[in-house]
């Protein structure tokens, strides 16, 4: 997976802002782990970062971050309940096939869930389905045949998904080429952003 | 091919040695009124004396890591593909230290050294060793050297559990550990493996209870045994059929009990070779530490627990054909580390030579090691 390639600073910049100086953060599907060194650098967050492809995590270790390699689609078996304040994955949530499985592993050994994704939904993405051919943009940078993405959904999608799995939204932003969207994020947003709970049941 | 051309070489290194006048008291009660450790160092110990590397030996390892002797120049050290300038150990800017444990049979005291109590071998005698008793003794060593504190202590398989349980005993002298190949316990079936190959050493008529030296004799069927049974435990079973699979000598069935398949010679002539030189009592010694190695042990099992004194920072590494100590072995050290809150990283390398794989010369694990140790400060 390479994350961080399309990850762009709002993205950071969000999260960051919603993580507290010191808390432990675990990244899923890190890349080369810019991420957590980020936050390491701007928030002082002690961070894990986790990623399955060895040249990532060799990329990782480059950049001096805890770094574990392991396959997620296995989930987080072996990571305690509750023992991240945060767990992240940020443009990676498309690259993995048990998206309910690891939603719910993220919530388990997180107090929060933090998630990034490319919006399938939007215009430009339109656009180039309705021309009759599959999107290739800043977020979604992959031909068909070359794409690690395997999910391919909306922000609108994705918070049916939460509604009916009982994922509390907590925040959201939208994001095009760098600005937030506050617009009809579903068209407007390339990447979107969104802070989760436990439903309370 | 090597992935370091020929200046990367150590060159010629020299062993030495030093005598430890007080006792140490072992974790078995018994008390080692003396003793000595042969060790051998390459690079140079900076002024603030902060940038030396301590590499702990497994089974059948020496102090003898890098580098070659001037009288031999084919012995060259067991992990010479990693250490030396330039390499991933780098001479240019660690001091490393390599050293013969305690009941070895390479010039350490042990099980074939005189015992001054009778003036004979101590054979049998000599007391049962554990990991923890050779961290306490190579703590001494560092103390002669003048290191107080480790930049990093790297090993493989049983040399990974003393780097461990080093971060145990002693938290604040040692920053980094890397853990390679290595388990937080053995599995009943690992200690399954050592009880038949000391079976076989304590079987053999020419063992003498141990005291086979005052015989003029040596177990040898026994040590041979037990090598070619550990021996087929350290390789990878994918890389055991491609190198041997069923290939016959003679090229056809023999209808007897001579060497007929391949594999059959490769591991006499490794049993052979090895029981020319190991000492019997030593193989005994080495396979009980291993047994009895649990740093969990006196926390009721909870390894999350037994961690929580580290302050180093980890390098575990597994290897995916490794089925004596497998990748889930490494990850259970991995996910106790993470519940202990301490800095650790984990990769799992694609490597086909089974438990071994810590020592071959393979490109991504030597990047691995190499960007690890070059984020460590000195």
């Amino acid at each position: 997976m390479n994350a961080s390639a399309v990850l762009t600073r709002p993205d950071y910049e969000v999260i960051a802002g919603w993580i507290k100086p010191g808390e432990r953060v675990l990244d899923l599907g890190c890349g080369d782990g810019s991420l957590i060194r980020y936050l390491g650098e701007t928030r002082q967050v002690r961070g894990v970062g986790v990623e399955i492809d060895p040249h990532n995590v060799l990329a990782s270790m480059r950049n001096g971050i805890n770094v574990i390699q392991m396959d997620l689609e296995a989930g987080l078996a072996g990571f305690g309940d509750a023992s991240f304040t945060h767990v992240v994955m940020s443009q990676s949530l498309q690259m993995v096939h048990h998206t309910e499985q690891i939603l719910r592993e993220m919530l388990r050994v997180g107090r929060e869930a933090v998630v990034s994704f490319p919006n399938f939904g939007y215009y430009r993405h339109r656009e180039a389905i309705a021309a009759g051919r599959m999107p290739v943009s800043e977020s979604l940078p992959y031909q068909w045949y070359d794409s690690p993405n395997v999910r391919f959904f909306t922000i609108a999608d994705f918070e049916d998904l939460c509604a009916s799995r009982g994922i509390d939204i907590t925040e959201s932003r939208g994001f095009d080429e760098g600005r937030q969207v506050t617009d009809d994020p579903n068209l407007n947003a390339s990447v979107a952003v969104y802070r989760l709970a436990s439903g309370r049941s | 091919m090597s992935l370091y051309s020929d200046h990367q070489t150590i060159g010629l290194v020299e062993a030495q040695r030093l005598h430890f006048g007080e006792p140490l008291r072992l974790r078995s009660g018994a008390v080692m009124p003396a003793y000595d450790l042969v060790y051998e160092t390459y690079g140079r110990l900076n002024a603030a004396k902060s940038n030396a590397i301590l590499v702990c030996h497994a089974l059948s390892g020496t102090h003898h890591v890098a580098g070659r002797y001037r009288d031999n120049e084919k012995n060259v050290g067991w992990w010479d593909n990693i250490i030396g300038p330039g390499k991933p150990l780098d001479t240019e800017r660690f001091f490393v230290v390599g050293v013969n444990n305690l009941g070895g049979c390479h010039g350490s005291t042990g099980p074939s050294s005189t015992n001054p109590a009778s003036g004979k071998p101590w054979g049998a005698d000599f007391p049962v060793v554990t990991v923890e008793d050779w961290v306490h003794a190579q703590a001494r060593l560092a103390d002669r050297l003048g290191i107080d504190s480790w930049a990093a202590i790297v090993g493989g398989s049983l040399g990974g559990m003393q780097a461990l349980q080093w971060t145990l005993l002693y938290p604040q002298r040692v920053r980094h550990a890397l853990v390679i190949a290595a388990a937080p316990k053995l599995t009943a079936q690992n200690i399954a493996f050592n009880d038949v190959a000391r079976q076989a050493i304590l079987t053999d008529p020419e063992f003498h209870g141990g005291h086979f030296y005052d015989h003029g004799v040596r177990p040898v069927r026994g040590l041979r045994l037990a090598r070619m049974l550990g021996h087929i435990t350290y390789l990878g079973d994918d890389q055991m059929a491609e190198k041997f699979g069923r290939v016959l000598r003679a090229g056809s069935f023999q209808y007897g009990y001579d060497v007929e398949f391949e594999i059959e010679s490769y591991l006499r002539y490794q049993g052979d070779k090895f029981a020319s030189y190991f000492d019997a009592n030593t193989y005994l010694l080495m396979t009980k530490a291993l047994d009895y190695f649990d740093p969990a042990h006196h926390c009721n099992g909870d390894l999350v627990a037994a961690l929580a004194p580290a302050t180093a920072g980890f390098l575990v590494v597994s290897f995916t054909t490794d089925w004596r100590f497998h990748p889930g072995r490494s990850r259970e050290i991995v996910n106790a580390l993470i519940g202990a809150e301490k800095n650790v990283s984990y990769a799992e390398i694609d490597c086909k030579y089974g438990h071994d794989s810590f020592l071959i010369e393979d490109a991504h694990y030597h990047a691995l090691v190499r960007a690890y140790l070059e984020n460590i400060r000195l």
